[in-house]
């Protein structure tokens, strides 16, 4: 009963290919593939819409506030409003804009953002997009939103784009560095660049109790935290908006765009983050495993759902908790510690793969981490950095 | 391996190219060779080599067009637009183009079909590159230290 | 009906001559360096396309060749570049047929 209930989309998907049976081969490759982009944009439109309202009563909440509360129960049809109103909205373009790059720069974002959507194994046998090298085709297609981002930024043709793009291709530039560099040790120890190998070497379970998740061996919990910061940064979330801090200058590279393009940028952005999410779920978090063996009952893409919840709000806690960071903090932060302790992480695999992948292992591997982590601490001498600004003319 | 993909990838490869050759705007050129790139890691998909297709669009359209595009960002005094067109080079690369088209029509060997291979796994690839190519490999990794500490020497400000 | 190695080679060559008349005929340093990137791009689909039509072998020589020219092309890219921002730093221009101060 559970299996069928866990393969439900699959025979579902089965059952409306069994419609085509007599046509050709590739009417058949064709209709998989339109039923796999299909719902790939129906779930993560829906859950887009989902998290938007959801984000800003949690943060509500956190700030004492109700949050969005007239629309529909609870304010949970604002996103239709929201979509609505982005959609009537008058769509503006600078009259010196570069017409053509103005109008790519949101579609190509969009896009990319999808597709990186495609290789994350939501359930058993639920893989949109089957690749041998699943993980570098995320990063390639991901590195194109660099690139969108500088096309919004000149197309837009104002100083305020230009230097909000700027900023955002330096720190994607930086962080991009830990992001992968963190991706390595999972990739080197499963011995796989396909995501589903990567969640089936994290299945069982260590004395029957602990699952074999990465993130609970001392290198690859390192991995995870790095993995998620840099993720966090390539989705420019706070505290790391710096390129659209709306004190310092205005909008970033989204400042001429109104109406839908805007909130196609809007859209991006939150999927961007979900494909981070989704991803840091399947190398870190046994994508969708079961964290115990009772619970294996509940369907696999539910057990996914969850992690990627989990996820998800932690980056809206951050959000609601931490302040703006600096650029240059952010810079020294990316190239003095996270790159470092990435590459120690890749260390620390390979003793804990040489030292049995067992206890033994467990705690080489913790002393490598923390012996690196505590040389860079002391050599960064981050009390003195981070200590609280002493203001010697306010009082 | 099918024709139609092979023709709607050419022509969408080999016109991005030329709008990259020839486009007055150098933003929209430099844009252009970008996509005449995905082509290219189109074809590579085509052949089977996906992991050398992927690698491209990393390297190239993570790293080389956006250094592209910043340095026309850096550069840009007037109006970032091309002065003028030496129509020499024209006549000088369609005569390379006939020539090689020439020689390769010519070539009877040429006209060979695809023999069946076994798909080419990342993991072979890796092998391959820990094995017999661990020497090339290394001296990648040095040329690749040297090209970035003499692109950081090379555009360091000049001390008067 | 397949494509041939010899579709491919055309496609390869017209790529080719299309980075040729960018490096030759244009006059700014950056079209030059794109023109040079589209010819080494070229030879990559030449290089992996001879890879597929050849029968088996035990190393997979093309696509390392293909790999490796690849990562020299990322290098030879950015120290181009750099070289654009140090000549437009001096002269600047980036019109290559300004830069003519060793003309007698």
């Amino acid at each position: 009963m559970s299996k069928s209930i866990d393969q439900a989309f699959v025979h579902a998907k089965q059952w409306l290919l069994s419609w085509l049976a007599g046509s050709p081969g590739w009417v058949v490759q064709v209709a998989s593939i339109l039923i796999n982009i299909f719902m790939l944009l129906a779930v993560f439109l829906t859950l887009f819409a989902l998290i938007s309202v959801l984000e800003r009563k949690i943060l509500a909440r956190m700030q004492n506030r109700y949050g969005p509360n007239r629309v529909g129960p609870f304010g949970l049809f604002q996103p239709i409003a929201d979509g609505i109103k982005m959609l009537i909205k008058e769509d503006i373009v600078p009259a010196r804009a570069d017409k053509i790059v103005h109008f790519l720069a949101p579609v190509l974002i969009a896009a990319v953002a999808i597709l990186t959507l495609g290789v994350i194994p939501y359930g058993r046998n639920m893989t949109p997009f089957t690749i041998d090298g699943g993980i570098l085709f995320f990063f390639a297609v991901g590195s194109a939103t660099e690139l969108a981002v500088f096309m919004a930024g000149w197309g837009s043709n104002n100083k305020f784009s230009m230097l909000g793009a700027m900023r955002a291709i330096a720190q994607m530039f930086s962080y991009e560095l830990p992001l992968i560099i963190s991706v390595l040790p999972v990739v080197m120890v499963v011995g796989s660049l396909t995501p589903d190998r990567i969640v089936a070497a994290q299945a069982g379970y260590t004395f029957g109790l602990v699952p074999r998740w990465f993130a609970f061996t001392p290198w690859g919990a390192a991995a995870f935290i790095l993995f998620s910061v840099s993720g966090l940064v390539e989705s420019n979330r706070t505290p790391f908006d710096v390129p659209e801090g709306e004190s310092e200058i205005v909008a970033g590279h989204m400042t001429e765009y109104s109406g839908f393009k805007y909130a196609t940028f809007f859209m991006a952005e939150y999927i961007g983050m979900f494909a981070v999410s989704g991803l840091a779920t399947t190398l870190f978090l046994g994508g969708w495993h079961a964290p115990a063996r009772i619970l294996e009952i509940i369907p696999s893409y539910v057990w996914f759902l969850v992690k990627l919840g989990a996820l998800l709000f932690v980056y809206i806690w951050v959000r609601g908790t931490l302040p703006r960071t600096r650029i240059d903090q952010m810079m020294n932060f990316a190239w003095k510690f996270m790159l470092p302790m990435a590459f120690t992480c890749i260390v620390a695999a390979a003793v804990w793969h040489y030292a049995s992948r067992g206890l033994r292992g467990w705690l080489w591997s913790l002393v490598v981490i923390a012996v690196v982590y505590t040389a860079l601490s002391i050599l960064l001498d981050t009390k003195r950095k981070f200590a609280p600004r002493v203001y010697r003319f306010a009082e | 391996m099918s024709s139609a993909a092979f023709v709607i990838i050419s022509i969408f490869t080999l016109a991005a190219a030329l709008a990259a050759a020839t486009l007055r705007k150098l933003m929209h050129a430099a844009l252009s060779f970008a996509v005449a790139l995905v082509g290219i890691a189109a074809f590579f998909f085509l052949l089977g080599a996906e992991f050398v297709g992927l690698a491209l669009v990393f390297i190239y359209i993570g790293a080389v067009a956006v250094l592209i595009v910043f340095t026309i960002l850096l550069t840009r005094r007037h109006a970032g637009k091309d002065r003028g067109f030496n129509w020499s080079g024209v006549a000088i690369a369609v005569a390379v183009f006939g020539g090689l088209t020439w020689s390769i029509v010519k070539t009877q060997s040429l006209s060979i079909v695809a023999p069946h291979v076994p798909a080419l796994t990342v993991k072979r690839i890796g092998q391959a590159l820990m094995t017999s190519y661990v020497w090339p490999l290394q001296c990648v990794g040095l040329l690749l230290t040297a090209a970035l500490i003499g692109a950081l020497v090379l555009v360091m400000e000049e001390k008067r | 009906m397949t494509p041939t190695l010899q579709v491919f080679l055309i496609v390869s060559a017209a790529l080719f001559s299309i980075g040729l008349l960018a490096a030759l005929s244009r006059r700014h340093a950056i079209f030059i360096l794109i023109g040079i990137e589209m010819m080494l791009t070229a030879a990559n689909l030449n290089f992996i396309a001879f890879w597929r039509f050849s029968p088996p072998a035990q190393q997979p020589v093309g696509v390392m060749i293909a790999i490796f020219s690849i990562a020299i092309a990322a290098a030879e890219a950015a120290v181009g570049l750099a070289m654009v921002i140090a000549v437009y730093r001096h002269y600047r221009t980036t019109n290559v047929d300004q830069l003519d101060q060793l003309k007698g």
